[in-house]
């Protein structure tokens, strides 16, 4: 089992609400005779944000890849918002309107432009009229801080521009919950910090976020709790300060020796 | 020695600039028609080579060319006299009355001679349907869809078959024939195939292993022969093995059969277009919320298309030349009117079949050479999407 239990003493205390946003039990994946993701426990609670690390290849991406079902699981069971995960395609539908994403390589929409790859699942997913879905869209554009470029096509966007309006594209659908898989990492280090502010303002506003990331400022500063991970299991979590200042296992501590310098 | 000379460039290595530099206008050799021909024409020796060669080719075949089908052309007459060397004691070129009169039925074949308003009628439905569909900023665009896909196919189909009970004669295919049966095998073929090769390249990436079975085998299989073979089976084999009343007309089973074969290298380019679409669109798509057919719809299927246009249009011009193929099931295609008509003895002479291939290669060359310009305006508005 993972070391992942007894989660409600370590939160910091923030205007968290007991309900349980996901719970993952005895999580399993296997890619081939791979076993990517062994003996998972986790569980999130509403308005808590949660920062998942480990090296490459530990299965952190995997982990919340499954969470919207971009992922199949093998064994083991995934609540989110108390729906429950299987192959049930009317329920994955159910949860992807409840998640949103933020992938690390944007996966905007090069055809369409700003406007139209936030207005694109309203319209379609939503049923919502052109017009109030372009008003709902705007409004999160101008919550990136980019309204200006609402007419223009991801291509003529740098890159922290990009992953904005990714954030805004996630964000027009009103999910309960963001995950974002290393959203910084492809970005050219003058950019990274406008992400991480857009970031820092949703963590405010009480979004239930799980952001795969290496920025441990960033962690230090959002987090309620540090998921450590490697070899696919959780090898430690615990809220930012303990993490930091006095990681308990031999991993852990080599991991931090590693990328803190 | 080194010693005083790498303190040098150590203390050049440190600079300040203290002035900035304006952008200046490129030297003059580089702009306009001179810089645009040493640019293009005579960069390198091998280019200069390439370009006295192709100057040369262009100086032998133009004036051959303009010599026989304009200079020489015998533009008036009524019989072969008019076009024979022997009896007009001059060198003869292109034998153009000769086309004048066999125009008719270059364009109808045999169709009756009182009816082929109803082929006009057809032509002008379908340039309306064309242009309409085809030019971008043309109103109603939905309309034109509508109109294309499903007002034209059987408005044609009426006007060209005849409906005794609303006045119109019926008029057999056997006597359809020239640039008429080129055009309707040619846009059968077209507009069939872009749709069915979509499903089918789908059906060859689906994850269930019945329709990707499927799609394999009729691909592979559709392939694997050659369109004549396919024709052939259609216009010969198949009414061996069918009731006569039952077997479908002879035009119809070719326009079948070259729109199945025409769907399965569809399918094909169509397939390498979707390969090209990185899995990060599928995977947004997904995120959010997008099923499978809309996903395919909205997302996958524009960029993949967008990117195989070029292939797309290089199927569509061998398809329209492939139609000439139709002659061997007994179909008079444009070429074939052309094959017979040359033989004809009233205006058998020595120019008469190269006038009339020369006529051929006209037509296909002009609506080969329009669905290239069409593609390649298409693809260079598309790109301005996304400007990188």
């Amino acid at each position: 089992m993972s070391s992942a239990g007894n989660h409600g003493s370590l939160l910091k205390p923030a205007k968290l609400n007991t309900a349980i946003a996901i719970e993952i039990t005895d999580l399993n994946k296997w890619y081939g005779d791979f076993h990517v993701l062994r003996d998972i426990n986790l569980k999130v609670l509403g308005g808590e944000r949660i920062v998942i690390c480990g090296p490459s290849g530990s299965g952190k991406s995997t982990m919340i890849r499954c969470i919207n079902r971009l992922e199949e699981h093998q064994a083991g069971r995934i609540l989110v918002d108390g729906l429950e995960l299987t192959a049930d395609l009317k329920k994955i539908d159910e949860v992807r309107r409840e998640v949103g994403m933020v992938f690390q390589h944007f996966n905007l929409f090069p055809h369409l432009t700003v406007l139209d790859n936030c207005t694109l699942a309203l319209i379609w997913v939503r049923k919502m009229p052109k017009a109030p879905a372009e008003e709902v869209a705007l409004h999160y554009l101008e919550r990136v801080k980019i309204p200006e470029q609402a007419n223009k096509y991801p291509g003529q966007l740098s890159g922290g521009q990009q992953q904005r309006v990714a954030i805004a594209r996630a964000l027009c659908m009103n999910p309960k919950i963001m995950l974002f898989d290393e959203p910084t990492s492809a970005l050219d280090p003058e950019m990274v910090k406008e992400v991480l502010d857009t970031m820092v303002a949703l963590a405010h506003d009480g979004m239930t976020m799980l952001v795969v990331t290496h920025e441990m400022g960033f962690a230090r500063q959002v987090a309620n709790r540090i998921v450590f991970m490697d070899e696919g299991q959780i090898v430690e979590a615990n809220a930012p300060e303990e993490f930091f200042a006095r990681p308990k296992h031999e991993r852990t501590k080599l991991f931090l020796s590693q990328i803190l310098r | 020695m080194t010693m005083a000379k790498g303190d040098l460039v150590v203390t050049e290595l440190a600079f300040v600039r203290q002035a900035n530099i304006a952008p200046r206008p490129p030297p003059a050799a580089m702009t306009g028609a001179l810089g645009w021909l040493r640019e293009n024409l005579l960069s390198t020796p091998f280019n200069i080579a390439l370009t006295i060669l192709i100057a040369l080719l262009f100086a032998w075949a133009i004036p051959e060319l303009v010599k026989f089908l304009l200079i020489d052309a015998v533009w008036s007459g009524s019989d072969r006299d008019a076009c024979l060397e022997s009896v007009q004691h001059r060198e003869i070129g292109a034998c153009w009355p000769f086309v004048w009169e066999r125009l008719p039925y270059f364009v109808y074949g045999s169709y009756p001679i009182s009816e082929r308003w109803r082929v006009d009628g057809f032509f002008v439905m379908l340039a309306i349907g064309i242009v309409w569909l085809l030019w971008l900023s043309a109103p109603r665009r939905d309309l034109a869809a509508v109109y294309f896909f499903m007002v034209l196919p059987v408005a044609s189909f009426i006007l060209l078959t005849g409906w005794a009970a609303i006045g119109l004669q019926p008029v057999d295919t056997v006597l359809w024939g020239g640039v008429l049966v080129t055009i309707v095998v040619a846009s059968v073929g077209i507009v069939v195939s872009l749709p069915l090769g979509i499903l089918l390249a789908l059906g060859r990436r689906s994850h269930m292993p019945v329709v990707r079975s499927l799609s394999v085998i009729f691909i592979e299989f559709v392939r694997g022969v050659p369109l004549v073979t396919v024709l052939f089976m259609a216009g010969v084999m198949l009414p061996l093995f069918m009731p006569e009343q039952l077997s479908p007309d002879k035009l119809v089973r070719a326009l079948v059969g070259i729109a199945l074969f025409a769907s399965a290298y569809m399918a094909e380019v169509v397939r390498a277009g979707l390969q090209a679409i990185p899995k990060g669109q599928y995977e947004g798509a997904m995120a959010v919320g997008l099923r499978y057919w809309l996903m395919m719809r909205l997302i996958v299927l524009p960029q993949a298309l967008k990117v195989t246009i070029p292939n797309i249009v290089n199927t569509y011009i061998g398809l329209f030349k492939d139609t000439t193929l139709v002659f061997i099931v007994g179909i008079f295609d444009l070429l074939r009117t052309i094959e017979v008509a040359r033989i004809d003895p009233k205006w058998a002479t020595p120019v008469t079949s190269t006038t009339g291939y020369a006529v051929a290669a006209i037509f296909y060359l002009v609506f080969c050479y329009g669905m290239s310009r069409y593609a390649r305006a298409m693809e260079a508005r598309l790109a301005k999407g996304d400007r990188r």
